[in-house]
C-alpha cells in the first residue's frame, strides 16, 4: 500500500476522491507521524480527533456522492496564530497560554469548509516575531534537516512559520498554513526544502489571525510543491467583509491555470540583490535558476530595485511600530495571562503581566515600536520609513514595466544552527533581507526549493510577482520546480 | 454686544474660550462593530469580539456613523474631506480594551465650518459667528465601575467602540454666555440633523472646555482644559471659575500651567487632573487595519439631500413668511421638539379654520410658547397623551372664530389635558362660550352705564383710562362670556 504520508495535497485529494484510500486512513497516518515526532516540537497542540472527525465527514460525503471540496480529505497543520474555536490559540506566547477562542479565523474556516482537517496547532516564533523559531514560549522547533558534516547541530527550521516548515518537511502533514509579515512563509520554506507562497496583501483575510504588523501580515499556504500551494491558496483566499483591508476580487483558479512554459516571459534579475560576499552556494543556485528559466523559454532581464538597501531598516521600523500598538491589548484585563501582585494597582498589573507574558524578542520589538512612534521621533523614523516603503513599491512598479516576475534567492544562506544568531538580533534580521521588500510592497512572492548546498541543506529561490498575479508567480515557481527536480529529504533521526 | 471682562487688580481681562464637544453619533451599531448602542443596558451585554479587542479582531467602519458625521459637517457649512483617515491614539487604561482609541488626528472627516450663535436669547438677531476647526469621528471608551467589589474595579464595555464626533471649535468665544449659546446651538443643530440626541445628562454630549485669559489685545495666554463637562450651565460655570482663577494666579505673580483639569459640580470649582509634564505621549499613527476613508459624490449627494431645514433657515422663514416676531421665531426654532409641535398645530389650525397658516401663525406661536405651557404647568393631573395636535388646534380655532375667549380657551385646555374630551364638546357642554349677541351685550352695557353715570361723566370729561373700567364691569356682568371685540365696539359707540 502507498505510504500515505509521502503524498501531497493533490495526491491525497485525488486519491480520496477516487476511493484509493479513505480520508480517515490519511488522517490516521499523519496523526501517527505527529505523535512520533515530539522531538521536533513542531506542534504546540496536536488535535488527532479533529483530524479524524473531519476525515470521517469527507468519507461520508463521498459515500453520499457529494462534492468533497478543494481540500477534501487533506489533513493540515494550522499555525498557532490562527484562532480556532475551542482549541488553544497562543501565538506561541505565555501571554495567551490556555486561551481558547470562541471564534474561528476566516482562513481556517474556509479550509475546513473546503474539506481539510486539523492535525494540530503548529509552533511558531512568539507573535510571529523571529526567523528561527527560537522565540516561542513553547520551546524551539528543531529542523528535521542536519548538515552532512557529521555534526549533529540542531538547525533552525526558519521562522516565524517554523513549526509549519518542519512539520511538512518531516512528513507530519502534507501542508500547513503560514503567515508572512517579512518573510515568515518564504524563509522557513527555503530552510526546509518545501514550497510556500505569500499572496498579494489582502488576498487572505486577517480576521481571526493574531496580529503582528497589520499592514504587512498576510496568510498563505506552505506545502510540498507548487501545485499543492495553488490548491490550498484557492481554499484560503477570498474577500472578507470583516477585514477592511481584504481584496474584493474573485479568487482565480490557480491550479487549473498552472503552466510552466516560460516562452515569452521576461524574468527580472535585480542587481541590488547580488551583494558583496554573497554565499557561494546561494549565488550558484540563483545562477542555476536563471539558466533553468532561459531553458524554459524565458528572456532574462537585468533590473534595478535601487532602494533595496533601505528595505530592512524601514521594515524594522514599521513592523515594530504596528506591533507595539497591536500588542497593547494583552493587558491582563479581559483574557490571557494576568499577573496581579498582592496589593497591585492597574499600572502594576500591566507591568507584571506584560513582563511575565511576553518573551524577550517581543519586548524588544514593542520597545523599538514605541520609540519610533514617540513624540519627536515619529517624523524621523516612522514617516521616513513610510516614504521608503512608497519608494520600494515604486521600484517594483518600474521593474515590472520591464519584466513579468522577479527571480532572486529567498535567503542569504541555508539554515543556520539554533543558538547561532540569537545573541545578535541584527544578524538574525539580515536573514529577511531578500524577503522584506516584497512584503513592504504587498506583492505576491513564493519560495521554491532549488537544490542543496555543500552541506546538503536546502536552498530556496524566490519569485516575486506583480500585485494580484499569483498565477504568474506560481507558473514561474512550477518552471523552477520542474527544472530543479528537487527530491532531497531529511534523513529521519527523530 | 456687551463685552465680558474680568475686573482684576491690574485692570480688565478678556477670556478666550474654545470648546471640544464630544457628541455620540445616533446609530444602532458601534463605529467599527455591529454591537448595539442603547443607553442603560446591563453591563457588558452590548459587546462584540471587536469591542473587547479579542486577538485577531478587526474594525470595519460603520457607514451610518460616517454618514451622520458628514451630515453634521454639512449642517455647519463645513468642508467635507472626501479623503480622510483613521489614526490610533495609544494609551493604556482598563476601559480601553485595544490599548488604543481609533480616532482621526491627521486627516479628519470634516474640516472648517462655523455656527452663528445668539448669546442673548431676548435678541436672537444679534449673532456672533464661531468657527469650527474640524469634526472627526472616534471610538468611545468603556466605563469603570468602582462600586461593585471592595478592592477591585470592574469594567463595562457597553460604551466601548460607540461612535463619537469630536467637534472642535476655534478659540472664538469671549464669554460664558457665548460658550453657552454655542453649546445650545450646536445641540440644536445635532438634534435637527438627527446625528446626536444631545442628551448631556446621559453623557451623549459632553464638552472639554479650554480657557485662557489675556489683557485685551494681547497674545493668547496659556490655556487649561477642563474635561467632560456635561451641561450648558456647568460649561458656563467652568469658564467663570477658570477665568477668575487664572486672573488671580497671574495677578499674584504666578503663571498659569497648561494642564488638564476636572470640574466638581458640587462646588462649582475645577482642580488639576494632570499637568503637562504628566501628559501622555499618544504615539498617534495611521491605523493599519483600516484603509483611508474615501467618499464618493453619490454618498455626499445623499447626505446633503437628507438634511432637514436647519434652525437659522427655519427662523428666517418663520419671520419672513409667517410674520412671527424675531423672539418667537427664535424660541420656536431653538429645539426640534418645539418646532415640530408648532408646525403640527399650525398646520392643523390652518386646516380647521380654513385660513392660510400665515394668518394664524402668531396666535399658534403664542399658544405654543406661552399660553399652553402656562396651563399645563398649573394642571397637576394632566395626561400627556391628551395633549394632541388636534385638540390644541381645535381650541385655537374656537378662539380664532370668536366662539371662546382667552380665559375660556385656557379652561377648555385644562379639561382636555385632564380628560381627553373634545374641545368643541367641552365648550358646548360646560357653557364655555362667549356671547357675540350684540343685542344682549348692548343691554348689559346700557345697564352698566346707567349704574355708573358719574364715571361716564368723568370719561367724557377726558378721563380716557376709565374705558377699561367699563369693559371690566361689562365682562363681570356677563360672567366673562362677552366677546371682548364686540364689547369694546359697542362701548366706544355708546360713550361717544
Amino acid at each position: 500500500m502507498t505510504n500515505l504520508t509521502e503524498l501531497g495535497v493533490a495526491a491525497i485529494r485525488d486519491g480520496v476522491a477516487a476511493g484509493d484510500f479513505t480520508a480517515v486512513e490519511v488522517a490516521e497516518a499523519f496523526n501517527a507521524n505527529v505523535a512520533a515526532a515530539s522531538a521536533l516540537n513542531a506542534f504546540i497542540v496536536a488535535t488527532p480527533e479533529a483530524a479524524v472527525d473531519a476525515a470521517k465527514a469527507v468519507d461520508a460525503k463521498r459515500a453520499a456522492g457529494q462534492p468533497l471540496g478543494k481540500m477534501g480529505g487533506v489533513p493540515i497543520g494550522m499555525k498557532d496564530l490562527f484562532a480556532t474555536t475551542g482549541v488553544q490559540t497562543t501565538a506561541a506566547s505565555h501571554m495567551l497560554e490556555g486561551f481558547k477562542p470562541q471564534y474561528e479565523s476566516t482562513v481556517s474556516q474556509k479550509l475546513w469548509d473546503a474539506g481539510a482537517g486539523m492535525l494540530g496547532k503548529l509552533n511558531l516564533d512568539q507573535f510571529a516575531m523571529g526567523s528561527s523559531n527560537e522565540t516561542s514560549f513553547f520551546g524551539n522547533v528543531i529542523s528535521p534537516w542536519r548538515r552532512k558534516d557529521g555534526g549533529n547541530a540542531a538547525l533552525a527550521p526558519g521562522g516565524s512559520s517554523g513549526g509549519s516548515s518542519a512539520a511538512i518537511s518531516a512528513r507530519l502533514c502534507p501542508a500547513a498554513t503560514g503567515t508572512d509579515t517579512g518573510g515568515s512563509i518564504r524563509q522557513p520554506a527555503a530552510f526546509t526544502g518545501i514550497t510556500g507562497i505569500k499572496p498579494t496583501y489582502g488576498r487572505c483575510s486577517r480576521w481571526g489571525v493574531v496580529a503582528f504588523a497589520s499592514s504587512l501580515d498576510q496568510a498563505g499556504p506552505m506545502a510540498r510543491d507548487t501545485r499543492d500551494c495553488a490548491i490550498m491558496l484557492e481554499a484560503m483566499a477570498g474577500f472578507d467583509p470583516k477585514d477592511s483591508t481584504s481584496l474584493d476580487m474573485p479568487v482565480p483558479e490557480w491550479e487549473a491555470g498552472l503552466n510552466p512554459d516560460m516562452k515569452g516571459k521576461k524574468i527580472g534579475i535585480p542587481r541590488e540583490y547580488r551583494m558583496d560576499g554573497m554565499d557561494e552556494d546561494v549565488a550558484k543556485s540563483w545562477d542555476d535558476g536563471i539558466a533553468w528559466m532561459k531553458a524554459a523559454g524565458a528572456e532574462i532581464v537585468d533590473i534595478s530595485l535601487p532602494h533595496t538597501k533601505y528595505a530592512l531598516p524601514a521594515y524594522y521600523i514599521i513592523a515594530p511600530a504596528e506591533a507595539s500598538s497591536n500588542l497593547a491589548r494583552y493587558d491582563g484585563v479581559r483574557y490571557g495571562l494576568r499577573d496581579l501582585p498582592e496589593g497591585a494597582g492597574l499600572q502594576d498589573m500591566y507591568a507584571a503581566t506584560r513582563a511575565e507574558g511576553f518573551g524577550a524578542e517581543v519586548k524588544r520589538r514593542i520597545m523599538i515600536g514605541t520609540y519610533v512612534l514617540s513624540a519627536g521621533f515619529y517624523d524621523a523614523y516612522y514617516n521616513q520609513a513610510q516614504k521608503i516603503r512608497t519608494l520600494i513599491a515604486q521600484d517594483f512598479a518600474k521593474a515590472f514595466e520591464q519584466c513579468d516576475v522577479i527571480l532572486a534567492p529567498t535567503c542569504p544562506t541555508a539554515a543556520f544552527a539554533l543558538g547561532e544568531k540569537m545573541s545578535d538580533p541584527l544578524a538574525m534580521y539580515l536573514n529577511d533581507v531578500f524577503a522584506v521588500p516584497a512584503s513592504l510592497a504587498g506583492l505576491p512572492a513564493m519560495s521554491v526549493p532549488a537544490g542543496v548546498n555543500r552541506e546538503g541543506l536546502p536552498l530556496g529561490l524566490q519569485i516575486i510577482g506583480k500585485a494580484f498575479d499569483e498565477q504568474g508567480v506560481l507558473n514561474a515557481g512550477l518552471a523552477i520546480e520542474n527544472a530543479a527536480g528537487f527530491t532531497a529529504t531529511p534523513e529521519k533521526w527523530w | 454686544m456687551s463685552t465680558y471682562r474680568i475686573q482684576g487688580a491690574t485692570g480688565e481681562w478678556e477670556v478666550v474660550i474654545g470648546l471640544e464637544v464630544h457628541a455620540q453619533v445616533t446609530s444602532k451599531a458601534k463605529l467599527f462593530s455591529g454591537a448595539a448602542t442603547a443607553f442603560g443596558a446591563e453591563p457588558n451585554t452590548q459587546v462584540s469580539l471587536v469591542d473587547a479587542a479579542m486577538p485577531g479582531m478587526l474594525p470595519v467602519p460603520n457607514r451610518e456613523c460616517i454618514r451622520q458625521a458628514v451630515r453634521t459637517g454639512m449642517a455647519i457649512d463645513a468642508q467635507i474631506n472626501k479623503w480622510s483617515r483613521f489614526d490610533r491614539k495609544n494609551y493604556f487604561y482598563a476601559d480601553l480594551p485595544q490599548g488604543y482609541q481609533i480616532s482621526q488626528l491627521y486627516h479628519p472627516l470634516v474640516g472648517e465650518g462655523h455656527l452663528d450663535v445668539s448669546p442673548d436669547e431676548k435678541n436672537p438677531e444679534a449673532t456672533k459667528r464661531i468657527g469650527v476647526e474640524r469634526i472627526h469621528v472616534e471610538q468611545d471608551a468603556g466605563k469603570l465601575m468602582h462600586d461593585q467589589h471592595p478592592t477591585m474595579s470592574y469594567v463595562d464595555l457597553n460604551r466601548s467602540g460607540v461612535a463619537l464626533m469630536e467637534i472642535v471649535s476655534k478659540p472664538d468665544m469671549r464669554s460664558p454666555a457665548e460658550a453657552g449659546a454655542y453649546v445650545r446651538k450646536l445641540r440644536s443643530i445635532l438634534r435637527y440633523v438627527g446625528s446626536c440626541d444631545g442628551n448631556m445628562e446621559e453623557g451623549s454630549m459632553r464638552a472639554d472646555v479650554n480657557v485662557s485669559v489675556r489683557k485685551p489685545g494681547d497674545e493668547f495666554g496659556t490655556r487649561t482644559e477642563t474635561k467632560n463637562v456635561n451641561s450648558v450651565r456647568f460649561v458656563m460655570q467652568v469658564i467663570e471659575y477658570e477665568a477668575n482663577r487664572q486672573v488671580d494666579v497671574i495677578e499674584s505673580g504666578g503663571t498659569v500651567d497648561q494642564e488638564t483639569r476636572l470640574f466638581d459640580p458640587d462646588t462649582g470649582t475645577t482642580r488639576t487632573m494632570r499637568s503637562k509634564e504628566d501628559a501622555h505621549d499618544y504615539r498617534y499613527f495611521p491605523d493599519p487595519d483600516l484603509l483611508p476613508l474615501e467618499l464618493d459624490d453619490a454618498f455626499l449627494h445623499d447626505c446633503r439631500e437628507s438634511l432637514p431645514e436647519l434652525p437659522d433657515a427655519k427662523r428666517h422663514r418663520y419671520e419672513n413668511e409667517l410674520g412671527l416676531s424675531a423672539y418667537n421665531a427664535g424660541q420656536l426654532t431653538a429645539d426640534v421638539d418645539v418646532y415640530q409641535r408648532y408646525e403640527a398645530i399650525l398646520g392643523a389650525t390652518a386646516d380647521k379654520t380654513g385660513k392660510p397658516e400665515k394668518d394664524v401663525a402668531t396666535q399658534v406661536a403664542n399658544w405654543v410658547l406661552s399660553v399652553a405651557p402656562g396651563v399645563k404647568n398649573a394642571t397637576e393631573d394632566a395626561d400627556e397623551a391628551n395633549d394632541t395636535t388636534v385638540a390644541n388646534a381645535g381650541i385655537i380655532a374656537l378662539q380664532a372664530a370668536g366662539t371662546v375667549g382667552g380665559g375660556q380657551a385656557k379652561e377648555i385646555y385644562e379639561i382636555v389635558l385632564k380628560t381627553g374630551r373634545e374641545p368643541d364638546e367641552i365648550a358646548e357642554t360646560e357653557g364655555l362660550k362667549q356671547t357675540s349677541d350684540t343685542g344682549a351685550i348692548e343691554a348689559v352695557i346700557d345697564e352698566v352705564l346707567a349704574n355708573n353715570a358719574d364715571k361716564v361723566e368723568e370719561y367724557r370729561g377726558g378721563k380716557d383710562k376709565l374705558f377699561g373700567f367699563f369693559v371690566g364691569q361689562t365682562m363681570k356682568a356677563m360672567k366673562g362670556k362677552g366677546n371682548p371685540a364686540i364689547v369694546n365696539e359697542i362701548l366706544k359707540t355708546k360713550l361717544g
